[in-house]
């Protein structure tokens, strides 16, 4: 698949993000291509759920803008001045992108089913006949068409992080961060899920960040990895560059 | 001992001053829960001095004798042209008054709910309010159903306090009962029968109410 990254769907630019005293991301830039898959490596409290957290907007930037699809995420242009967007503009630009969480983040007062139709009846407005298709047909994908009825707290959590991420695809979005999607699994279901997310990434259609600790699957689907450290990239490249002959001790150490 | 004609003749009376105070304990309660609402958000709002003024209002009217509260609003209110019934005057002290404790239970019950709730709603792009409709609210009520049940039985039983400002429920007629023919027993008793048996009715639902959600 050709990646165009001359004109990327997704702009980080000079972006700072400190908590407190905290700087976790600093200056940051980054582009990346429609479809592309790329992956976050790095070590822990280098700001990668940040970087995936400002595109989800759970996170504010404190400077630096981001561009989604050609807009701004944060910002609204009037007169060629940035202004601070509003809910409504934050609202459509969102509608882009989807996240997968560590914690899976299912609804616990909801089956499987409604976890999934929830936002589509009520964000996107479908009928409730056809969000029903539409998640029978994504809970199947993501082989859970049997467990339609059962709530989160009935299924492991291999199969809850498949329903969230049936959750999320029904919305369409551009744009998918995982973050860290298999770290709360136990080793055996891990699997399982990244088998789903190789899947999806196969279909080409999707531009992913990929937020991960598995080397292994880094190297089969992405297309870039990213090495952070110190809310910084230090080094990118095809995963052959990085895992093979990385310039960086760095990254090489880690 | 026991005069059973003599009780048989003041129950109607009682009964009726039941009604009363079962419909203060109710409009009070509703008042309650839906003065709550607002002290719950103002408490929780980003503004910090409007949180700041809503906890010390809040704690002023918990650490203060709820009588005193109802003499307030009986005594001093039509000094400034507002005079209200003895049952409106009542129910408006304790929805006030509690009004002040289940804005801690609401709010206890909102930050019970865990911060992912609220990011996955934000990420699935739900809007303010289906967050709280669809996502919250059904996670935060049923656990707290149990403590404003427990609450509306406490408000039941302090019912007896707006005797003070001349409202007419059970005690007082009770009182007024044993006044007139020099015999207390019956009245008092009869009443203290009364509240045992519906606040143990009542704590008995509570209960099953509570067990059937901890089923969930
Ligand atoms: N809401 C917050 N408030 C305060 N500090 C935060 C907050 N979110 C993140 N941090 C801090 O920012 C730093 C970077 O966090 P971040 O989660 O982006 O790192 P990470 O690279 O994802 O790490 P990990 O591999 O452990 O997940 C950490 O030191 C973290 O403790
Ligand atoms: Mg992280």
């Amino acid at each position: 698949m050709k990646l165009n990254i001359t004109k990327p769907i997704i702009k980080y630019r000079n972006i700072s993000k400190s908590f407190g005293s905290l700087r976790v991301l600093n200056d940051l830039s980054l582009d990346i291509a429609p479809n592309e898959k790329v992956a976050l490596i790095g070590p822990s409290g280098s700001g990668k759920t940040t970087l995936g957290r400002l595109l989800m907007t759970l996170e504010r930037p404190d400077a630096g803008t981001i561009e989604v699809d050609g807009e701004m995420l944060w910002h609204k242009e009037v007169n060629d001045q940035l202004m601070a967007a509003d809910e409504k503009h934050l609202h459509r630009i969102r509608s882009k992108i989807g996240m997968i969480f560590q914690q899976f983040n299912l609804f616990p007062h909801m089956n499987v089913l409604r976890n999934v139709t929830e936002a589509p009846i009520h964000v996107l407005g479908l009928s409730k006949e056809e969000a029903k298709e539409h998640a029978v047909a994504m809970l199947k994908k993501v082989g859970l068409g049997e467990r339609m009825e059962h709530y989160p707290s009935q299924l492991s959590g291999g199969q809850q992080q498949r329903v969230a991420i049936a959750r999320a695809l029904v919305m369409k979005p551009k744009v998918m961060v995982f973050d860290e999607v298999t770290s709360a699994l136990d080793p055996e279901l891990v699997g399982e899920v990244l088998a789903v997310i190789k899947e999806i990434a196969s279909e080409g259609e999707m531009t992913m960040l990929l937020v991960t600790h598995e080397m292994d699957f880094a190297r089969e689907v992405a297309d870039r990895i990213l090495f952070m450290d110190g809310g910084a990239i230090l080094e990118q490249g095809p995963p052959e560059q990085i895992f093979g002959n990385s310039q960086n001790p760095r990254t090489r150490d880690f | 001992m026991w005069d059973w004609n003599y009780t048989l003749s003041f129950i109607p009376e009682l009964l009726g001053a039941l009604k009363i105070t079962i419909s203060a304990t109710f409009v009070g309660f509703f008042l309650a829960c839906l003065l709550g609402l607002p002290l719950t958000m103002a408490r929780r709002s980003r503004c910090k001095p409007l949180s700041l003024v809503t906890a010390g209002i809040i704690e002023f009217i918990r650490s203060t004798p709820l009588l005193a509260q109802v003499y307030f609003i009986f005594y001093v209110f039509p000094n400034y042209g507002l005079s209200l019934s003895p049952f409106a005057a009542g129910v408006i002290a304790l929805g006030i008054h509690y009004a002040t404790y289940l804005s801690e239970v609401y709010r206890g019950g909102i930050e019970a709910i865990p911060k992912g709730q609220w990011e996955a709603a934000r990420a699935l792009n739900f809007s303010k309010s289906r967050t709280w409709i669809k996502i919250i609210l059904p996670q935060a009520i049923p656990p707290i159903l149990p403590v404003m049940g427990n609450y509306l039985i406490g408000m039941f039983k302090e019912t007896p306090l707006l005797s003070a400002i001349t409202l007419v429920e059970i005690l007082q007629v009770a009182k007024i009962t044993g006044a007139q023919s020099f015999r207390y027993l019956e009245p008092i008793t009869i009443v203290g029968i009364l509240f045992l048996v519906l606040s143990y009715i009542s704590s008995i639902g509570v209960q099953r109410l509570e067990t059937k959600l901890n089923r969930r």
